[in-house]
């Protein structure tokens, strides 16, 4: 199983994440090719996380996923009490198994991610759309969950 | 006593550091050449700037930025382009680099020249 670090989606920036992988890279740099495998803790710690954005818009949310080099048929969205799941898995290409493999930084495996939406969608008008590489979702919200103008009158 | 204290004009040096974030990438060697296989979700065809020089190659890839309606309330994709640079095999044969790249994935193969190819000599009797 694969465990998914919970995160409230108000939290705009992760300043340490990008300290650390900017770390990573300096110290990439320094070694090079054999412990750049380790250093990433990403992959250490949990696998695949494809990065994720989330926007939220006026009347709906807009969910965008790094998944390269996937498979359409491969990609899983799923929307449950107000959780987008994007799960999935990338499977090992065998076109070069006899091949002398000299780098092989890129993840092979199953990835999943959770993310709890702040306000409630229309389930049913969800919309996935996977181009270059990047998945993009639209949730629009439902209709109780759009701001709404009243106008006031004054006498 | 006059002491003239001349300074060394301050160069106004602005370092161009572009921010660029390296792809992580597969390299095979296969029998005549190597194939090397770099991630750029974002990065489509027109994206995609690959130069040679002498024998390095640099791969850059320029995202396509179309940011959605709103307001962004959760961030983990960089901003950044992507570059990295390889020192290249002097056996590949440059002139038939190619390239393709397909959902984000840049595939890049890297022809050896056919002097050095392992070629089979026949023993003749």
């Amino acid at each position: 199983m694969n465990l998914i670090r919970w995160q409230t989606p108000t939290v705009t920036q992760w300043p340490t994440f990008d300290r650390l992988s900017d770390l990573r890279d300096e110290i990439d740099r320094l070694f090079e090719a054999p412990l750049a495998g380790l250093l990433r803790t990403q992959n250490l710690l949990s696998g695949w996380t494809p990065a994720i954005d989330v926007f939220e818009g006026k009347d709906a949310f807009t969910v965008k996923a790094e998944l390269p080099g996937m498979k359409k048929e491969d990609i899983d969205v799923s929307l449950h009490d107000g959780m987008l799941s994007i799960s999935g898995e990338r499977k090992a290409e065998s076109k070069h198994e006899d091949a002398e493999v000299y780098r092989s930084e890129r993840y092979v495996g199953r990835f999943q991610r959770t993310v709890a939406l702040p306000a409630p969608v229309a389930a049913d008008k969800v919309n996935a759309q996977y181009k270059d590489g990047v998945l993009t979702i639209a949730l629009p919200k439902t209709e109780e969950a759009k701001p709404k103008h009243i106008d006031v009158s004054v006498n | 006593m006059k002491t003239t204290v001349q300074k060394e004009p301050t160069r106004n040096v602005e370092r161009e550091v572009a921010d660029f974030v390296a792809p992580v990438v597969n390299i095979f060697e296969v029998k005549d050449g190597y194939v090397l296989e770099a991630e750029m979700p974002g990065v489509n065809k027109d994206g995609l700037e690959i130069t040679l020089e002498g024998n390095e190659i640099t791969i850059t890839g320029h995202r396509n930025r179309e940011t959605p309606e709103g307001e962004a309330i959760f961030r983990e994709r960089h901003a950044a382009d992507y570059r990295r640079v390889f020192e290249l095999d002097p056996a590949v044969d440059t002139a038939r680099i190619s390239a393709k790249v397909n959902q984000g994935v840049l595939t890049l193969t890297l022809p050896k020249s056919e002097q050095v190819k392992p070629r089979k000599i026949a023993v003749l009797d």
